[in-house]
């Protein structure tokens, strides 16, 4: 689990739905406070229920904690169910389930989240589960010790260290500048180190190095200044050298590493099982001291797994129990032997000769524990944004992280000041007056009684669609809308009336067309739809508009090849065509060296998510694919109901093809096929996925949608729920007040096509 | 399928240039279609993966290894093995499959009242239902959820349903109407004079002429939901509750993602989906014509 928990930022940029807690609940509870008097009683009030464990484990480490739960159960404890959840949906789950009293008695998690849960007020207190602190490391009791209490047991230490592969690299210079020197006298196409030199999980061990840290005192940012400075300057050089990739994500120097392309590379344990089944002769070492800060050693990230309890897991005595045997001595030694953990105990000796363990056991020890405070997930973002926009070269290494420091302090400001409610319950109460006063009026005129008569047959077919949509539809909305008007994290929220929506259209008081202001999101966001409505429609109607021709032959073969794109599910594809846009291991790079070859060109590979033009084309690329295939539907059907007389009447009158495409195919085939167009433009609009998965909005943000950014702003921005409902209350009234107005001019000039069609036809006819 | 008035022209012969070029045009299309779905499959076959550039999506060392080993999964419950991977399928299946129906179960009637009566608050209703779809899903999931867990429905297959049914049964609604309005008033009067009644004819007259519509809007549906795993990963509490997706999604993590058994998990995830569109395709053009997704 910690092989992703780690990276608590990535984590937190995947798109989970998380769902918050108390202050929806108050909202919520108003309006489905009658359901809940009718709904069975509570779950905890089942006595004999099984007690429930979550943890995000797999593979040797799911094992390990199977065997220790199973002879937990043979040996009288209380039966134990377990869940293994993907580790993205773990945090949003705790968050939903545990405030309502649903969900695990206690879980396994990163103790950096412990300061998050204890705000959402997801974690208690283990006491007596802690059996005191002889037993335990240092390291692992600060990591989980806040404010004086111990708010989880200590399992297990996970950081990274330095993997050396033997076959390259029989001695291991003690020094990173010293591994970077290696590069000339390595093979073709080997890197000296690979890690992951764009993300600020890994950079922090070289930060570490110079003394600094991502969070500095008081919550500060700590990516600034002089260690920030010279540590990037380092990244630079080493780049520069060749001696380490330039974008390698995780997964990828996992593969560099295993194929025998990295003589070196910074990961973690799980890379270790990654390597089991291969032939790849490797071990571990400390990772290398820095010669730039001084012959200190890099200092990378710790992070503790810990047993967490909930809250009414917490008031269970075999509950406790059950945490307590989970960090026991016992249960160290068999996830020692099955899974091969580092222990966050200090009584269980190391396997005698296990240089593996021991390498990552001296690692933790000058490794820095995580902190836990909730503003360490705000840092991840400007963090990650500021160290790419370095290595472009766009900034330098100052005013890059000065520029990354006031991001971080404009999504921590504080919220607005509460405004006072009176406004909203006077404009809410006029409203309801005026509706009040308009049906009275319409009851009096008299023509409201036989309209209602009449329509009754009618209201029988639509009841239960009225009231399923009211419910499952309305409601969640209406409250969904309602929230833009409240600020903060949920538990501590207030209602500010309208300053959301002012922040939002003020772009927060910064320029207008800056970086990330509402502004410059939304021409983007108008861009990309436009842009993929054109090549949508123009794909999707050629298309058509062949395969529509009887003398094609295998078209039947052809359509059902071309809806592919459609039937597999598009976050499978949004994540293969990122890969194929990879710089340097993707097929279009692949692409590009085999044009090299063939026509002796020397076309050099693209960096495409590195400039907003070509991060942008990919995301185009990738949403065209999915959506032709529809347009294309589309426009077969809407050609059966071109009548044939009128082209043929028209090729009589001596009309070219061309003419006959332009004057009266498409004017036909228009009116059918504008309501898709609209569609599918609102879907395009808010197209979350495919920017998420494919640019994830990089370079620098700069090719988020209006979606993304709500999204953003609301899973990894410190939980501004109110901010990213204000978003999304924004989307809404743009795309209707665009569609109404379309609507209303679209039916006028239908009318007058309409009318040149019949005239057309009419004409013809009387040609015929 | 042809609307062109070509059937003079079967005698004339037309220009292989411009044949070819069709077929030039098309096979290119076809080519773009496919590539990342062969990109997918190939990576499901592979024995290993080496990062390098590669034009050709060709599995490396093939083995039906990960396929293998996603299908069987399995877990001990008590005494007995239970076929975890089977059950995931079939939660997939009861759910997709639940939420088509339950979708266009609400949607065909309102669909037809809204293609053949007049009534008080029809064009308002209307307006309101196509603004439900411009409003960014997201921003209701969390009154879904708490709605749900007040109806103790948290956590089943039903709470599920009904959330899938949010998104499915407004587009069905629009779907429906514009396919019931294509067809002529006139069929369902004729069999009123015979002496049916307006629902015997909507039954016996309306339906079946909509059936293409009625299949491919239940397509939609069922496709959604079958795609879903963000709700699903945030609402189900049991493995053996998961559906595909989520167990999908547990292949990939940032540092050890197992692209290969990804892969294999997708490709089984497409299947079903790819064999629907292939026997529904022709239903597909007409059934979405008689739709035309009007709004």
């Amino acid at each position: 689990m910690g092989k992703r928990g780690i990276i608590d930022g990535r984590e937190n940029e995947e798109p989970t739905a998380r769902v918050p807690g108390p202050a929806y609940a108050r909202i919520a509870s108003l309006l489905v406070g009658a359901a809940t008097l009718l709904s069975a009683a509570p779950a905890s009030a089942d006595e004999d229920a099984p007690i429930q464990l979550w943890h995000a484990y797999r593979g040797a480490e799911e094992d390990a904690l199977a065997a220790i739960v199973a002879r937990h159960e043979a040996t009288g404890g209380a039966p134990v169910e377990l869940l293994a959840l993907p580790y993205d949906a773990f945090g949003s789950k705790l968050g939903a389930s545990i405030p309502l009293g649903e969900g695990p008695d206690l879980y396994i998690d990163s103790h950096e989240r412990l300061g998050d849960y204890r705000v959402r007020e997801i974690v208690a207190p283990v006491g007596d589960a802690f059996e005191g602190e002889e037993g335990f490391r240092d390291n692992a009791l600060a990591a989980v010790t806040l404010d004086g209490e111990i708010w989880g047991v200590p399992l297990s230490q996970k950081c990274v260290a330095l993997y050396v592969n033997q076959g390259l690299l029989r001695e291991v210079p003690a020094t990173l500048e010293g591994i970077a020197a290696l590069q000339p006298g390595l093979p073709e196409g080997v890197f000296a180190l690979a890690y992951e030199a764009q993300g600020a999980y890994a950079h922090a061990a070289l930060l570490g190095a110079f003394g600094g840290s991502m969070l500095g005192p008081e919550d500060s940012f700590g990516f600034v200044g002089e260690p920030a400075i010279r540590s990037l300057d380092l990244v630079q050089s080493l780049i520069d050298r060749g001696a380490v990739p330039n974008d390698a994500d995780g997964a990828l120097v996992t593969d560099l590493f295993r194929a025998g392309k990295a003589a070196t590379a910074i990961s973690g344990p799980w890379l270790a099982a990654d390597l089991g089944e291969t032939d790849v002769d490797y071990r571990v070492v400390q990772l290398p001291k820095v010669e730039a800060a001084g012959g200190e050693p890099m200092r990378p990230m710790l992070t503790v797994e810990a047993v967490m309890l909930s809250p009414h897991g917490a008031q269970k005595p075999e509950v406790r129990a059950l945490a307590k045997l989970l960090a026991s001595r016992e249960a160290a030694e068999i996830r020692q032997a099955t899974a091969h953990t580092l222990t966050a105990r200090s009584d269980v000796p190391l396997p005698e000769g296990d240089a593996f363990l021991r390498a990552f056991a001296d690692q933790a020890e000058v490794a820095i524990p995580m902190p836990s405070s909730p503003a360490m997930r705000a840092t991840w973002e400007p963090a990650n944004r500021a160290i790419k926009a370095f290595l472009r070269g766009e900034l330098d290494a100052a005013a890059a992280t000065e520029g990354a420091r006031k991001r971080f302090d404009d999504v921590r400001r504080p919220p607005p000041p509460p405004a006072s409610p009176t406004p909203l319950i006077i404009v809410v109460g006029l409203m309801l007056l005026y509706m009040a006063f308009g049906m009275v009026r319409a009851a009096r005129s008299g023509d409201l009684g036989p309209a209602l008569r009449r329509s009754l047959p009618a209201y029988r077919y639509v009841a239960h669609a009225v009231i399923a949509i009211g419910l499952l539809v309305l409601v969640p909305l209406i409250i969904g809308a309602a929230t833009s008007l409240w600020a903060g994290r949920p538990e501590t929220g207030h209602y500010v009336g309208l300053a959301n929506f002012v922040d939002i259209l003020t772009a927060r008081g910064g320029p207008l067309l800056a970086t990330g202001s509402f502004y410059l999101v939304l021409l983007v966001t108008l861009l990309w739809t436009l842009s993929n409505v054109v090549l949508h429609l123009a794909l999707g109607v050629s298309l058509g508009l062949i395969l529509a021709r009887p003398t094609m032959k295998l078209r039947g073969i052809y359509r059902v090849l071309l809806i592919i794109p459609w039937a597999v599910p598009n976050y499978v594809t949004a994540l293969a065509w990122k890969g194929m846009f990879h710089r340097q291991f993707g097929a279009v790079t692949g692409l590009i060296e085999g044009l090299n070859r063939a026509f002796g060109l020397s076309m050099e590979p693209i960096a495409w998510f590195s400039k907003f033009s070509t991060a942008f084309t990919a995301n185009l690329a990738t949403n065209v694919w999915l959506g032709f295939p529809f347009m294309m539907v589309i426009t077969l059907g809407a050609l059966t109901a071109v009548p044939g007389d009128v082209l043929e009447a028209a090729e009589v009158d001596g009309a070219t093809r061309w003419q006959r495409l332009w004057k009266v195919t498409l004017p036909i085939i228009r009116p059918t096929m504008l309501p898709a167009v609209v569609l599918g433009a609102i879907w395009t609009f808010n197209m979350f996925n495919v920017v998420f998965l494919v640019s994830g909005g990089e370079p620098d943000g700069t090719t988020d949608i209006l979606v993304s950014e709500a999204y953003r702003w609301a899973f990894t921005r410190e939980a501004q729920y109110g901010y990213a409902a204000a978003y999304a209350v924004l989307i809404f009234l743009m795309l209707f007040s665009v569609t109404r107005l379309g609507e209303w001019r679209a039916k006028v000039k239908a009318d007058r096509e309409a009318a040149a069609v019949a005239e057309a036809v009419a004409a013809s006819g009387g040609a015929h | 399928m042809s609307g062109h008035g070509d059937g003079k022209d079967a005698g004339r012969q037309v220009s292989w240039i411009e044949s070819a070029a069709s077929h030039f045009v098309v096979v290119l299309a076809v080519a773009f279609a496919l590539y990342p779905v062969l990109w997918v499959i190939a990576l499901a076959f592979s024995g290993t993966s080496t990062p390098e550039a590669r034009v050709l999506p060709i599995p490396r060392e093939p083995t039906f290894d990960h396929l293998w080993a996603v299908v069987s999964t399995t877990r001990e419950v008590g005494e007995s093995t239970q076929w975890l991977f089977g059950r995931q399928l079939a939660n997939s299946l009861i759910v997709s499959i639940s939420t088509a129906l339950v979708g266009i179960g609400i949607a065909i009637p309102a669909a037809y009242a809204l293609a053949r009566f007049d009534f008080v608050g029809k064009e308002r209703g209307l307006r309101v239902l196509l603004a439900t779809q411009m409003f960014p899903a997201v921003a209701a999931a969390i009154p879904l959820y708490l709605m749900l867990d007040a109806l103790g429905l948290l956590n089943s297959r039903t709470g599920l349903v009904l959330c899938y049914a949010t998104t499915a049964v407004p587009f069905a609604i629009f779907q429906l109407r514009a396919a019931f309005e294509s067809i002529p008033v006139d069929l369902e009067e004729a069999a009123m004079v015979d002496g049916a009644t307006r629902l015997q004819a909507f039954v016996k007259v309306v339906l079946p002429a909509a059936r293409p519509a009625i299949a491919v809007t239940a397509l939609f549906a069922f496709m959604s939901a079958y795609n879903e795993f963000i709700l699903a990963a945030t609402l189900l509490g049991k493995e053996d509750m998961f559906t595909l997706p989520v167990v999908l999604q547990r292949f990939i993590g940032e540092y050890d993602a197992q692209w290969e058994a990804f892969a294999a998990g997708a490709l089984i995830v497409s299947l079903p989906v790819m064999v629907l569109f292939y026997v529904l395709q022709r239903n597909l053009v007409a059934g979405l014509t008689a739709g035309g997704v009007k709004g």
